[in-house]
């Protein structure tokens, strides 16, 4: 029997060594292959540009979700082609490691509440309310704070159960650079991917923290607005910096984007938080890609940016229908521009992009 | 066994005509060595794989031991925005999940693999024995996904809320019961990891008992013993090292789970102040963490924390040895 | 002496061991119910032929879970044939030769200490060892990872199920003129092969759910690709992603890619217990 066994592992291990030749000639004759790795906000999206990258340029793209903090550190080992993060390097941070970043699609962070009896959109918030929330100082529905925002809506006398993001997230370092941004008590916790939290449930990914919210009434989360849009979780209006309440859509981001000055930002650091503008979402943010300034194949980094620029041309519909919002145009102009700091062996600009 | 390797290697010094008839040895002496050079290069290589492992962790855990020094091991604070780290709120989760999980899985274990081997009908012993096995290979993610939207509805509910109610007000029990009626804290982390340790102890300690030879164990029936004393006095003892050895595998599953615990245990660093409170293992906070970390700080406390999983392990069986004693031999 | 009935004490402590025995199993049997009756309930919506003959698609388009199976697949095969083969000579090194010398003592306690190493830290270790050296990840790291957790399950159980060999096997054997490498291979690894197979079977059901020591080091693929040397695709990272993303179909997929996973286990438990000869036993 166990002759027979070792037969089978035998020709098992066979198989898998066949399957190397098999591998090579599978691959597509006409495309590059790239690998990435990164964030987990703007992975479904890449999934389908690549998908249709494939179909329409032959390009194997394979990028693989394993967390910003992965995508940094990978690209600086050079073990893939490129990087992805929510969370973007600062300038000086870029420089230290020979890095070129810039934006692709956007999204923001919804706040999501479990409240019998109100409908989505109904429930309207500010910055510092939801971080005194936050911070556990408001611990009931009908705490003056809250109620002096809802005038019409009939809150339900039910506690307050704060739910955050246990692992480290892109959608915690947005939301938490919010509450830091417009509410001074929320300056010593701080802002970042993973926090101390002062109080409060933390749920595994997006999918943990709906979950929790979802099976306790008097619960409030914030989630991606893809995951809140797809589930159609009860979300809350928020204040902008114009002072009046905004409902999430990709109207509300994209006037987010808009308003903003990408041109004096070096390395492209721009967090969309509180922008002005009266439609402007106040929590939105962009998701980055990070690159060596100096390739060590120029044919890769062409690849690599030959697929961005495509990206840029034609996967707005693809980004629209997964609820991402498209860069502006005069953006995309902007990143352009900057390709050509990446240069190869030869200290040439590795890609020009057509016009 | 150790007499008959003995008998072997001496063959060799014996006379000529003992030589001759022993002619098949010499030959045998060449693969026999061959054959121990081998499951000693085996055991040798498992040996240098952990060895690397330990280094490569202490090696990238250094900053962070450097930074904080023994603080590290008792504080209880985990503040990746201020970069101080402390892994005691993380120690106390694990080791009491793992305690509790052995405590809850255990006694089950043992009362199937001893049903599989006395009890049972042997048409039967087949298909269940399969089925506790089943267990044992459903994904640890699938144990994490069915806790949190299955098992910690019910539990809160169930469980929970009766035992916070119950409770009466300005109690120890009210302290230890407090917490959010979400099922997501110690306790239920502790049950599902129970029920996934559950099949590994389960299968080997069956293995075990089947072991035993049918005439120790039919002597004493034949004695008047109950199947009960038969286990306590005759089954348990024979097989004493093995059962060590099954347990093992159980803790050694419960302290490094990542995934099933991850999902619900409610992840609050810091120490637990009651059963129903959120806590966080070793395990999930790495698993939580380290994908984003970027800090060279926050990466090396995470390693750090990792090695201390290590040490932890090491004391544990340390001391099960020592309680346990000496190994028995068949 | 009287041939009466044993006290009432004793039938009691009888009654209420066997009626905990009965019930142990009963629990164990109905959780086992209840997961599986999620999984299926789940699983069985996303499972069609495009499963079994799609790559994983993007959220919104058509496709399965290819690319995964036929990772896994290879992955655990290359893993398991590499744990078992060291993980078998290392445990019989232990119960046959190592004497209860330090050395012995030495391995035994350090590979209890790898048996509870959380699996995203050999992850890592093979992440350093490999993925980096090599500048890219590959199925291999992931292979080798995945190794590293079989080989104490197997050393293990290998070693207890040897050991309780009686010694009386042995030395019929010896006194036939056996060496000792025949002896250990031909009498002691036969008679102790359920054993045996048990801890192969139970360290492939371990490796075969494992996601955090895939992700640093095979981490997966979209597409289809036999090609071990280059990240490979696999089931429980696929698990993984769609299972927590927002979109219903990938969800979908993620449900029937773990009922996959415990299908295959439960074939292969079920294959493996079916070609065996079970020994006689009382």
């Amino acid at each position: 029997m166990l002759h027979k066994a070792w037969v089978g592992m035998a020709v098992a291990l066979a198989l898998a060594g066949c399957g190397k030749q098999g591998g090579e000639t599978k691959a597509p004759a006409a495309g590059a292959q790239i690998t990435g790795a990164g964030a987990t906000f703007p992975a479904p999206l890449y999934a389908k540009w690549a998908e249709a990258s494939k179909a329409a340029t032959g390009l194997t793209l394979n990028y693989q979700a394993i967390g910003s903090g992965g995508g940094i550190k990978q690209i600086e080992a050079v073990t893939v082609d490129f990087g992805a993060s929510d969370k973007p390097l600062k300038p000086d941070e870029l420089e230290k490691n020979g890095l070129i970043q810039f934006p692709t699609v956007m999204g923001g962070v919804v706040p999501v509440a479990n409240l019998p009896g109100v409908a989505p959109g109904a429930l309207k918030l500010t910055g510092p309310v939801l971080a005194d929330i936050y911070l556990g100082k408001v611990k009931k529905w009908t705490d003056p704070e809250i109620a002096g925002l809802n005038a019409g809506a009939k809150l339900p006398n039910l506690p307050i159960t704060v739910v955050h993001r246990s692992d480290g997230s892109g959608t915690s370092f947005l939301f938490t650079s919010y509450l830091a941004t417009v509410a001074p008590q929320w300056a010593k916790v701080g802002a970042s991917d993973s926090i101390a939290w002062p109080t409060g449930l933390g749920g595994k990914g997006n999918d943990g923290v709906a979950a929790f919210v979802k099976q306790t009434p008097g619960a409030i989360g914030y989630v991606e607005y893809a995951y809140a849009k797809q589930n159609s979780m009860t979300y809350a209006l928020l204040k902008n910096a114009t002072g009046a309440f905004v409902a999430p859509t990709a109207a509300s981001f994209a006037a987010a984007a808009a308003g903003a000055d990408w041109s004096k930002a070096p390395g492209f650091y721009l967090l969309l938080l509180n922008q002005p503008g009266a439609d402007a979402w106040p929590i939105t943010g962009a998701t980055f890609i990070l690159m060596h300034r100096q390739q060590r194949d120029a044919a890769k980094g062409k690849a690599v940016l030959g697929f961005f620029d495509w990206a840029y041309k034609s996967g707005d519909p693809q980004a629209l229908a997964l609820d991402y919002v498209p860069l502006p145009d005069s953006v995309k102009g902007l990143v352009r521009q900057s390709w050509t700091g990446i240069v190869g062996p030869d200290g040439k600009p590795v890609y020009s992009p057509t016009p | 066994m150790n007499a008959m390797k003995d008998t072997v290697t001496e063959s060799p010094q014996a006379g000529a005509p003992e030589a001759k008839a022993r002619g098949r040895t010499a030959k045998g002496t060449v693969f026999d060595r061959t054959f121990e050079a081998l499951c000693f290069g085996a055991a040798t290589l498992l040996l240098t794989a952990l060895g690397g492992l330990i280094v490569s962790l202490a090696i990238g855990g250094w900053p962070a031991f450097k930074a904080f020094g023994f603080h590290f091991f008792i504080s209880a604070e985990w503040d990746p925005v201020q970069e101080v780290y402390g892994a005691s709120g993380a120690i106390v989760g694990t080791l009491v999940t793992a305690a509790l999980a052995l405590l809850f899985a255990l006694p089950f274990a043992f009362g199937i693999a001893i049903f599989l081997v006395e009890l049972c009908p042997v048409r039967l012993r087949r298909p269940i024995g399969t089925a506790v096995e089943l267990l044992a290979g459903i994904p640890s993610i699938v144990y994490g996904m069915w806790g949190l939207f299955v098992f910690a509805p019910w539990f809160a509910k169930h469980v929970q809320l009766p035992a916070m109610m119950a409770a009466p007000p300005g109690s120890i029990w009210e302290t230890l019961t407090a917490g959010v009626p979400n099922g997501a804290n110690i306790l239920s982390a502790s049950l599902i990891l129970a029920i996934m340790i559950l099949p590994f102890i389960a299968a080997t300690m069956r293995e075990l008992l089947f072991t035993i030879p049918p005439a120790v164990r039919e002597s004493a029936y034949g004695l008047g013993s109950t199947t009960f004393e038969v286990i306590r006095k005759v089954s348990v003892p024979y097989v004493r090292s093995g059962a060590v050895g099954a347990i093992m595998l159980g803790l050694g599953r419960a302290l490094g789970e990542t995934m099933a615990v991850t999902f619900i245990i409610g992840n609050a660093h810091g120490f637990p102040t009651s059963i129903f409170a959120s806590g966080a293992t070793i395990a999930s906070t790495i698993a939580n963490e380290f994908a984003e970390a970027t800090g060279e700080l926050h990466t090396a406390s995470l390693i750090a924390l990792g090695l201390v999983l290590f040490i932890i392990t090491f004391a544990v069986l340390a001391l099960a040895r020592l309680l346990i004693g000496r190994q028995a031999h068949a | 002496m009287s041939a009466g009935k044993p006290r009432l004490s004793r039938r009691l402590s009888e009654f209420g061991f066997l009626a905990f025995c009965w019930a142990a199993t009963g629990v164990a049997l109905i959780a086992l119910v209840a997961i599986l009756w999620s999984l299926f309930r789940q699983g069985i919506g996303g499972l069609n032929a495009d499963v079994f003959t799609k790559s994983t698609p993007a959220p919104g388009s058509q496709g399965g879970l290819l690319n995964a199976i036929l990772g896994s697949v290879m992955m655990c095969a290359v893993a398991m044939a590499g744990a078992t083969a060291v993980g078998v000579l290392a445990g019989t090194w232990l119960s046959e030769f190592a004497k209860d010398g330090r050395y012995g003592k030495v391995v035994r306690f350090l590979n209890d200490v790898l048996l509870s190493a959380p699996s995203i830290l050999i992850g890592l270790f093979v992440y350093e060892l490999m993925v980096r050296p090599m500048r890219g990840f590959s199925g291999y790291a992931g292979a080798m990872a995945l190794a590293l957790l079989a080989i104490p399950v197997i050393v293990r159980t290998t070693e207890d199920v040897l050991r309780l060999q009686p010694v009386s096997l042995r030395e019929a054997s010896v006194a036939l003129g056996a060496p000792v490498w025949k002896t250990t291979i031909a009498v002691i690894w036969k008679a102790a092969q359920g054993g045996m197979l048990t801890g192969a079977l139970l360290a492939f059901a371990r490796i075969s759910g494992e996601t955090a020591p895939l992700l640093f080091t095979s981490l997966n693929n979209q597409f289809l690709s036999l090609n071990l040397a280059k990240p490979t695709a696999n089931l429980p990272v696929v698990i993984f992603q769609f299972a927590l993303s927002a979109y219903d179909d990938w969800r979908r997929l993620a449900w029937a890619g773990a009922m996959l996973i415990a299908m295959a286990v439960l074939a292969v438990t079920i294959i493996a217990r079916l070609t065996t000869r079970e020994p006689k036993r009382s």
